[in-house]
């Protein structure tokens, strides 16, 4: 018997369980665009899945009960101490690990209902088989995908890109296959072969690895963000197979959602999408070191550093990834405590892509308990930047040079970046004058009024505010 | 439900989902990101539903496996959520934070 006649039985009552689930998912994002108000939403959401869980579990003839239990403890025992035990700066990696398991879900759900559906012995409608194969695809290749930018952001393997020659014809062509296998088995569904349902799976899960190995790190971001979208939609199709009205709205919703993020972080990086994905950068210089001729720059000891903030009226404070990497962000936060003490102004201003998810440096400035108000964002804090004392870049570097706005011929030209050069003085923490992913040299550690601190982030944080509370 | 209902749902949930998405501020993207992320975990209704009428040990197998992955995307999702925005919730009132002082996880 088939799950779609099982929904349908389970008639209005079911049907009005899950319109009241996912008007709570809308209500739950919607009240997430405020922080005082998003802790509640993700509660009602959370209540919104718990009613569709249980409504779907008690329609009429669910049965192999067993199997449901163990599945559920399982996944909540892990899911429960996963989440108690990530640390902030993991929480990239952990929500792709996250994506990752609905996608493999989804792909795992389109095998068994196309086994199902087989088994009936009918021809396999259309309107169902399609979102059955979309979903199986999309699935697959999300799981494997997400488990590769896991492994990267996770430094199981490497964040550089890591390409096989030819790659892009590899990909295309297998993405030409798995269409094609596709359309076999849609065009067979009489008696479609599951040997070719498990070979489009397979092709999928190798089009999400090598889609996804030669993304550069520091474009984790954008992959996580695309394939979120991406699962959501598959869940979607399920909801189209399974005949689902609460997956059709919750999947669509995830798949808006991922859009903007992705879009919205492609225009922050000034690339397109499609360069992201297909472009192999942002993963490492790719000349190497020996480009970059040395360049005279002031070094600076935390003194000094020290002198030059207690003496300011306005500080702006400026983290990147470095500070993730450090787990700085306790200690930047005690600096700032201190600055503010001597009542100097002290704000934090952030790049829409700092970090390795968007919004990641806000998480944990909100960790080190910096209040909401005092984080700024880029477009925000730019037309204050000439009336800045002291701009402080703690672990930051492409989203802050100033050869995006002066070199048309820059790798990052038409970036937008956090106009760091603009203030009347400038100090940059970072361990060495190395360039940033983008593999190009930072004009803004030669400036004459930027003063360099090579040092990890977290130390020189803590022993320039140790030196503040001594002036 | 006809194909054609459910592509009008389609149709019209994508456009709330750009309204409603589009007016969360930048900051909260993470938590933005991680919600959404446990919302598509309801695909484990998916897993529900085939194997509650699945009759072999492989589609036992997959179901089981299909659900434990949709729980950990849901409890994992709306948990890890909640404590990002524990976090930005206590920034409100910081002196009754201090006093309240949440266990700190890391």
């Amino acid at each position: 018997m088939s799950a779609f006649a099982v929904i349908e039985a389970g008639g209005e009552l079911s049907t009005a369980l899950y319109i009241l689930s996912f008007s709570l998912f809308i209500f739950g994002v919607r009240q997430g665009t405020h922080p005082t108000t998003a802790k509640r939403g993700n509660m009602l959401a959370a209540v919104g899945m718990l009613i569709a869980v249980i409504t779907t579990l008690l329609l009429d003839g669910i049965g192999n009960w067993g199997v449901i239990v163990a599945g559920l403890a399982v996944g909540t025992a892990v899911g429960v101490i996963a989440s108690i035990r990530v640390q902030m700066t993991d929480m990239p990696q952990m929500v792709a690990l996250y994506n990752g398991v609905g996608g493999g879900a989804v792909a795992l759900i389109a095998w068994s209902e196309f086994r199902q559906e087989i088994e009936i012995g009918h021809e396999i409608p259309l309107d169902t088989f399609i979102p059955i194969l979309f979903a199986a695809v999309i699935g697959s290749v999300s799981f494997w995908g997400s488990n590769i930018a896991f492994a990267k952001l996770q430094d199981l393997i490497s964040t550089r890109p890591v390409s096989l020659p030819g790659q892009q014809l590899i990909n295309a062509a297998l993405l030409i296959g798995v269409v094609g296998a596709c359309v076999i088995l849609a065009a067979d569904n009489g008696s479609p072969s599951e040997g070719i349902f498990i070979a489009v799976l397979i092709a999928a899960a190798v089009l999400g690895n090598l889609a996804v190995l030669p993304i550069g790190g520091a474009d984790m971001p954008v992959v996580i963000s695309l394939l979120n979208a991406a699962t959501g939609l598959s869940a979607a199709a399920a909801g189209f197979a399974l005949d689902n009205v609460a997956l059709i709205v919750a999947g669509t919703l995830v798949g808006s959602s991922g859009t903007i993020l992705t879009m919205e972080m492609a225009t922050a990086m000034n690339r397109s999408v499609a360069n992201i994905l297909f472009a192999g950068f942002g993963g490492a210089p790719s000349g190497g070191g020996g480009d970059f001729e040395e360049r005279p720059h002031r070094s600076l000891g935390a003194q000094d550093a020290a002198i030059t903030l207690g003496y300011a009226d306005s500080v702006v404070i400026v983290p990147g990834y470095g500070l993730a990497v450090a787990q700085a962000q306790h200690a930047v936060k005690e600096l700032g405590d201190e600055l503010e003490k001597r009542g100097i102004d002290v704000r934090y201003a952030i790049h829409p892509v700092a970090g390795r998810m968007p919004g990641h440096m806000n998480v944990l400035l909100a960790e080190a308990d910096v209040p909401y108000e005092k984080l700024v964002e880029m477009e925000d804090i730019n037309p204050d930047m000439p009336r800045t004392d002291v701009a402080v870049v703690v672990g930051a570097n492409d989203v802050t040079n100033p050869s995006a706005k002066n070199d048309p011929n820059s790798p990052i030209a038409g970036m937008p970046i956090i106009e760091v050069g603009e203030a009347q003085q400038v100090i940059v923490i970072k361990r060495s004058l190395s360039p940033g992913f983008a593999g190009i040299d930072n004009d803004l550690f030669y400036m004459e009024k930027t003063g360099m601190v090579f040092a990890d982030a977290k130390k020189a944080a803590q022993d320039i505010a140790a030196e503040v509370t001594r002036l | 439900m006809d194909l054609i209902t459910e592509l009008t749902i389609f149709v019209l949930a994508a456009f709330v989902g750009f309204e409603v998405i589009s007016k969360v501020p930048a900051t909260l993207h993470t938590p933005l990101m991680s919600q959404t992320n446990a919302i598509h975990g309801i695909v484990m209704l998916g897993g529900l539903i085939v194997a509650g009428f699945g009759d072999d040990p492989l589609e036992y197998t997959i179901g089981f496996i299909a659900i434990a992955f949709g729980a950990i995307n849901i409890v994992g999702g709306f948990m890890v959520t909640d404590r990002m925005l524990g976090m930005f919730a206590r920034k409100k009132k910081p002196a009754e934070a201090s006093a309240e002082a949440e266990p700190e996880q890391s």
